[in-house]
């Protein structure tokens, strides 16, 4: 790749709940156009991570810069985060997939794309439907537009979600782990289209469990445990030569478990 | 054969238009219950402790007095206090309060129990939390607590009769009076009583219909009766 820009920098961000410290101090940098994919064990703050940058949860401190906005920072001392509007701004371009997908139930397959294309960005509906319908073209659920959820098989759902965020023309999409609950005879279908929307450009930061999704598809791999980011690089560094024993402990054993 | 049915023909209108005005009362107090009660459960949800604490006050004292009581209040204290009104509106006042304290705890379980996952993904692609309230949260709350909605229309419908005393002109006041021309009680109770079973049996139907037409999944049954199990007793005291 050539030298491209950051869309999304960590630094030190971190958060808690109650006494329980999750985030200890991440530092993450995103560049435009990377699939930037984050791995490690279960349970360590991975979904925290993700749910700070789009401030589903509010970070306690650090500072993330988003298309060189400061979403939070600390300023003379005090830990400042952005206003209610600027953030939801930047949702708006960084949106999440979820693992359990979390279409809403009461709407079509076409409502739920056309959603926030009608209430965040605005437009009139004449647009918004066009737009819906491309974007669920593009992740080949056109021909279920008026289906509801409840009548979409997981894969299908998570094909949606993924057309509900893509509708957005984001610069990034987050990731929290989109094929965890799927079938094993889906998973594959889900994650051959976000290969795709990788291959076509788009800057991708995903949490997940799937060792060979990710070999098959990251620019970048990040492992995190306890709190931080342990160690960084290529998928060929980390699965092949990686340079801390704690990467290595959790590539001997993910790999085992599969062999 | 009986004075009542001798004298159906003057009788059985006369009674029916006791049930008109009881189906009047009904749809008014169910209106008027509904949007009191959503302001109420809104009230309860916003953060302000200046707000709540009232309106949990409101919603107690409105179920932890009977409704025979406050009708007789309404009715019969307030024009002390210089506030006089008809006995109708006296009634269907009496109702809607009482209604809007019952429904403002359905609206907020329905309210509360929103899939927590659909809020996170609204919130994501950044729409604002009136935004959420209004098409996620609203739209799906009123759709899982119709089958309740339901269940204390039809309780209303037959505490509707609570206002005969009252001296509202509705079925039961209407029965009362055809009962002292013809001392015909049994026949005339069974009539009113199948009146009220036909106004509540096709209310029920009503609202069943109207679920199956708004709800997208034929297999979710109950919504909000599951959540809040003291709901369909009804409001009478
Ligand atoms: N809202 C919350 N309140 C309290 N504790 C929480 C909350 N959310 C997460 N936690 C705790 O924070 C820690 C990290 O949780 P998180 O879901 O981010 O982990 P994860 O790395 O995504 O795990 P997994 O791989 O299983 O998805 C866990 O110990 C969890 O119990
Ligand atoms: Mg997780």
């Amino acid at each position: 790749m050539t030298t491209a820009a950051p869309v999304l920098t960590l630094q030190q961000v971190y958060k808690s709940y109650g006494s329980h410290a999750v985030l200890r101090g991440v530092d993450l940098t995103v560049l435009q156009g990377e699939a930037l994919f984050i791995i490690g064990p279960s349970g360590g703050g991975k979904s925290t991570l993700l749910r700070c940058i789009n401030f589903l949860e509010r970070p306690e401190a650090g500072s993330i810069t988003f298309l060189n906005q400061k979403l939070c920072q600390h300023y003379r001392s005090h830990f400042e985060i952005a206003p209610e509007k600027q953030l939801r701004q930047a949702r708006a371009r960084m949106p999440m997939v979820f693992q359990q997908f979390n279409l809403f139930s009461h709407q079509t397959t076409l409502e739920n794309v056309m959603e926030a294309l009608l209430t965040v960005k605005k437009l009139h509906k004449d647009q918004a439907v066009i737009l819906a319908r491309h974007a669920l073209d593009r992740v080949q659920m056109l021909q279920k537009q008026n289906n509801y959820p409840h009548q979409l098989s997981g894969g299908q759902k998570q094909r949606v979600a993924i057309a509900r965020a893509l509708a957005m023309e984001p610069p990034v999409i987050l990731f929290d782990e989109p094929t965890s609950a799927l079938d094993p005879e889906l998973v594959s279908g889900v994650q051959s289209i976000i290969r795709d929307l990788s291959a076509q450009g788009l800057t991708l930061l995903t949490v997940t469990h799937d060792q060979a999704f990710v070999q098959s598809t990251a620019h970048k791999v990040c492992f995190y445990a306890d709190g931080h980011i342990v160690e960084s690089g290529p998928p060929e560094q980390i699965y092949n030569t990686p340079r801390t024993e704690r990467v290595r402990q959790f590539v001997h054993s993910v790999s085992a478990r599969h062999h | 054969m009986s004075v009542f049915w001798s004298e159906v023909h003057e009788y059985l209108p006369f009674l029916l238009s006791g049930a008109e005005v009881t189906l009047q009362l009904s749809f008014i107090s169910m209106a008027g219950g509904m949007i009191l009660g959503f302001l109420t459960a809104t009230g309860r949800l916003s953060g302000s402790r200046l707000i709540r604490w009232p309106l949990e006050a409101y919603v107690e004292i409105w179920r932890d007095t009977p409704l025979i009581v406050q009708l007789l209040l309404i009715y019969f204290s307030l024009p002390e206090l210089g506030i006089i009104l008809p006995a109708f509106w006296a009634g269907a006042l009496g109702l809607t309060l009482n209604l809007s304290a019952y429904l403002s705890e359905v609206y907020r379980a329905a309210i509360q129990a929103v899939d927590e996952g659909q809020k996170s993904a609204a919130i994501s692609l950044g729409m604002s939390p009136l935004q959420i309230y209004r098409r996620l949260i609203i739209p799906q709350a009123f759709v899982a607590s119709l089958p309740t909605q339901g269940g204390y229309f039809i309780a209303l419908l037959k505490d509707c009769s609570l206002v005969s005393f009252i001296s509202v002109n509705e079925l039961l006041r209407h029965a009362t009076i055809v009962i002292s021309n013809t001392f015909d009680s049994m026949n005339t109770y069974l009539m009113v009583a199948l009146i009220y079973f036909i106004m509540s049996f096709t209310s029920a139907r009503c609202v069943s219909w109207l679920e199956r037409k708004l709800t997208p999944s034929r297999h979710t049954k109950g919504g909000v009766a599951n959540v809040m199990p003291e709901a369909v007793e009804g409001i009478t005291p």
